[in-house]
């Protein structure tokens, strides 16, 4: 499973990067939250899937998975929670000052690099 | 600790003068200055007998001990020789500078800094025996040159001439700061003595060469050999006073100093000899003839200057030779290294006192431009005295002190035709040939300078002030330099025992044990009519009838294309390559553009770990450990790709969002498939707020356009979203299939009840044993909250019409 699941983890990857290379802004932050959704599942899968039972302890059950990946993707979650929101509303805030989400028009002029 | 201190006394001294200059404004600044070389020149005048028995004094201060640097007075005959030149001519540029320069219209204080400054710099260059002290003081001199240089700084010429110096100055500094590192790792010392004490093994070394090299270029480009000597000439919009100090006796010299410091070391190297010696030589011929083409009386001194230094330069290459000669005592070539310092004493007094009559004559009659000038001879009576004087010497007549050293210049030369290693029995018969002619553009351009300004018709009437002969104060100097001169040619044995064999010494110090042994007898007359003496003849002849008939082909110099010369290709590498390729290449790539630069760094990430993986051989695919694959994961998969191709390429927003929230929750399902329920519960509560947020924001943003861009670029993003995929599959599969250690959470499953009182092993993690990770993404979410809040609340810019 491992192996197919490190497939899965470049696809998602792929579409985030192809993704995130495009003018829209919109499409922009769609990809990085794809780009958050398949570190997580990396992270998962690099712990590796063997164990069970969730790591939740009850009687008589050892064979819990690693609870150490899970634990930093909750952490990681939340913060890529945090900052795509943070970036949604600067996206927001840019149009409503830019009156434009083309990124190749967002560009430095000479007066203010 | 006195003598260390004396090289920083006119820094010390440097300090007042501003205060000199502001409060006490009726007596010129310069008076004040004077006090420091003279004092220097009476201090380092009482070594004078101890080093020319042959004794050195050394003095250390410490500095940065631990990496065995520190400031070092080391006074042999060498430093002594230029000490006393630094500080000599220095007191006469000074005293020459408080007639030049008005102390109403001139900021003095800054002069006299800048002044002091560089006596500072070039006296520690010549005394320093610490390499790294050395670079330092040599980058001071490059800085305080530009100072000079650049005195009138509302000049544009000045400020091109400052700018330029520099650029080739410090860039030959900098190769020579390689050069030292170098040597200091071959020796390990950054001692120049205990170098030369090592210079028999270090010469096999493989760095040796390089190090030669690099340090020759510094040397080269602080001393104006060819092809550096460019920025002198343009170093010539400097006053006067500094440039008769800076560019004719001192700093140009430093070049020289490192030369002949360095041949010690060196001189087992035939590289040296012939780049040094060809070097010197191709200099001379080219700053001599290219002399004759200048129109400005500075230009002239300027290209002498160059010539002259090159003459110096190919006498301490011959000198060289004596470490290859058995019987170096009694060969001709222990003369060269003594005809260098012997020269290089003649023309810091031919050639100081030469440029003080440029000054004197641009002072008082407003023109540098020898066209214009003419028939100033009976005006300015002693000022022709001592220019006939200095160019007599210069051209290498009797009875001047040029005449001698250009004797021995000429033995020298001769002498290297009949050697017969290097090569030098081929290519020697050259040596003397060029130092020949170029003897002879040395006798045109010394009459060319002298005759033309002060002899012939003239039209004194159209001259910009009226001329009259300069100012007693204002003669005083060139007058002292002029009377050396002669007095010179008349006692040189005791100038040669009292400074040159010492200075000798220092330059062949395997070959004598003390000044004695050097039995050289300098004597203007031998005698006997030697092949040196027909070669002046020569020289006197043909340099006259040339003279006579300049007018004729001196037209000849316009031939040469001026596309084609060194200054343009400085032009152009500065002006041309520098400022506008180099800007266009940096256009090319730098476009301001964020997808542009996301797709440098991301391709770029992805080829190196990918080229990585397979140089090293890192990549792995083991079935061994994975688990087994079940239908319905599989089903969960193809959602999963599914929504992510929708996403990719869905056609409106809304699609968009809504297949994003598809593989959010499909990835909640592999978290429930995975045993990880924490993760599954946040993660589907986190990607509905997302969701939502997301049809928020969208609300107020555009709809989806047409992706237009250039094929070009869809291609390149085509391959960096693949490559970035394949890197990261490569990569995962190859981390899975090699563990090395197991993982630290067995730990946590033993010691989650016993020492931490939970059952929920992920939720005491996070709160127990890692709760710092916790604490700050607390933080992380706070400081989005602000941050979003103060986004939408303040709006400072709205009222401006820019973001």
């Amino acid at each position: 499973m491992e192996i197919v699941m490190a497939f899965v983890c470049g696809f998602l990857f792929m579409a985030a990067v192809y993704l995130i290379l495009s003018r829209s802004l919109l499409r922009i932050i769609i990809g990085t939250g794809l780009l958050s959704h398949g570190a997580h599942l990396l992270i998962l899968t690099m712990g590796s899937f063997k164990g069970t039972v969730p790591p939740v302890l009850s009687d008589g059950v050892t064979d819990f998975a690693d609870p150490l990946p899970q634990a930093l993707i909750l952490t990681a979650i939340v913060i890529s929670f945090g900052v795509t929101a943070f970036f949604l509303v600067l996206a927001y805030r840019a149009y409503s000052e830019l009156k434009t989400d083309d990124m190749s028009l967002m560009r430095g002029s000479e007066e203010n690099e | 600790m006195f003598q260390v201190f004396c090289i920083f006394i006119p820094l010390l001294a440097a300090i007042f003068m501003p205060f000199f200059f502001k409060k006490i404004s009726s007596i010129h600044t310069g008076w004040f200055v004077l006090v420091v070389p003279v004092f220097l020149v009476i201090y380092y005048a009482t070594f004078v007998p101890a080093i020319s028995k042959g004794d050195t004094i050394i003095e250390q201060l410490e500095w940065i001990p631990s990496l065995g640097i520190s400031f070092v007075s080391y006074l042999d005959g060498l430093s002594l020789l230029f000490s006393l030149l630094i500080s000599g001519i220095g007191a006469l540029v000074v005293l020459y500078s408080i007639y030049y320069l008005d102390r109403t219209r001139e900021k003095l204080h800054n002069f006299y800094i800048y002044l002091l400054m560089f006596m500072c710099a070039m006296l520690g260059v010549v005394q320093s025996d610490n390499m790294m002290t050395l670079y330092l003081f040599w980058e001071l001199t490059s800085i305080s040159s530009f100072l000079l240089i650049g005195y009138w700084n509302n000049r544009d010429k000045s400020r091109f001439g400052a700018l330029k110096s520099t650029m080739i100055t410090v860039a030959g500094g900098m190769m020579m700061l390689g050069g030292f590192v170098l040597l200091s790792i071959m020796g390990d010392t950054f001692s120049i003595r205990e170098l030369i004490a090592q210079a028999p093994e270090l010469v096999t070394n493989d760095l040796f060469v390089v190090a030669l090299v690099l340090i020759l270029l510094g040397a080269f480009t602080k001393s104006a050999q060819f092809p550096f000597y460019i920025w002198l000439p343009d170093a010539m919009e400097a006053p006067t006073p500094v440039s008769a100090y800076l560019h004719s006796a001192t700093m140009v010299k430093a070049g020289i100093y490192l030369v002949a410091r360095f041949t010690p070391i060196f001189a087992q190297s035939e590289v040296w000899v012939w780049l040094v010696s060809a070097t010197g030589l191709l200099t001379l011929f080219w700053g001599s003839f290219f002399a004759l083409k200048q129109r400005d009386l500075k230009g002239i001194l300027a290209f002498s200057t160059v010539s002259q230094l090159g003459l110096i330069m190919s006498l301490l290459g011959v000198g060289a030779i004596a470490y290859h000669v058995e019987g170096a005592e009694s060969s001709i070539f222990k003369y060269a290294a003594f005809a260098a310092i012997f020269h290089l004493i003649n023309h810091a007094t031919f050639k100081g006192s030469l440029f003080m009559i440029a000054g004197i004559v641009d002072h008082e009659t407003g023109t540098r431009d020898i066209r214009k000038l003419g028939g100033l001879m009976s005006i300015m009576p002693v000022s022709f005295t001592v220019a006939i004087i200095g160019s007599f010497s210069m051209a290498g007549l009797p009875p001047f002190n040029g005449f001698l050293s250009k004797e021995m210049f000429l033995t020298a030369m001769i002498s290297i035709a009949q050697f017969d290693l290097f090569n030098f029995s081929t290519w020697g018969i050259l040596f003397p040939i060029i130092a020949w002619i170029a003897s002879v553009f040395t006798f045109i351009y010394s009459f060319y300078f002298v005759f033309k300004t002060f002899t012939g018709k003239g039209n004194i009437e159209e001259l910009p002030h009226k001329p009259h002969e300069a100012p007693v104060g204002m003669l005083i100097s060139p007058v002292i330099l002029a009377g050396l001169v002669v007095v010179l040619f008349f006692i040189p044995n005791i100038l040669a025992d009292t400074f040159i064999k010492p200075a000798v010494m220092a330059i062949q110090p395997f070959l004598y044990s003390s000044p004695e042994q050097i039995n050289i007898h300098v004597a203007a007359w031998h005698g006997e009519i030697t092949t040196e003496l027909y070669m002046t003849f020569g020289i006197i002849a043909l340099g006259l009838v040339l003279y006579l008939t300049l007018a004729k082909w001196q037209k000849m110099y316009n031939l040469f294309p001026s596309k084609l010369t060194l200054n343009n290709l400085y032009d152009f590498v500065i002006y041309e390559l520098f400022d506008k390729w180099v800007a266009r290449l940096s256009g090319q790539y730098m476009t301001g553009s964020i997808r542009r630069y996301l797709s440098y760094m991301l391709g770029s990430i992805a080829i190196i770990v990918i080229a990585t993986l397979f140089i090293q051989d890192a990549f792995r695919v083991s079935f061994e450990d994975a688990s087994p694959i079940r239908p319905h994961q599989i089903i969960v998969i193809l959602v999963l790709v599914v929504g992510t191709i929708t996403t990719v390429f869905a056609k409106s927003r809304i699609t968009s969002i809504v297949a994003l929230g598809l593989v959010g929750y499909t990835v909640s399902l592999f978290f429930v498939m995975f045993n990880a329920p924490d993760l599954a519960l946040t993660q589907l509560v986190i990607e509905t707020i997302s969701v939502a947020l997301f049809l928020l924001a969208f609300y107020h943003l555009p709809q989806y356009r047409k992706e237009e861009e250039r094929t070009r670029f869809r291609f390149s993003r085509a391959f960096v979203s693949i490559a970035v995929g394949v890197m990261v599959t490569l990569v995962a599969l190859s981390a899975h299939s090699q563990k090395f250690i197991g993982s630290i959470s067995e730990y946590y499953k033993e010691t989650v009840y016993s020492l931490a009182g939970g059952g929920n092993i992920v939720n005491v993690i996070l709160v127990d044993y890692r709760g710092f990770d916790t604490l700050f993404e607390v933080a992380v979410l706070a400081i989005a909250g602000i941050g979003i809040f103060a986004m939408i609340k303040l709006r400072l810019s709205t009222k401006g019409d820019k973001l």
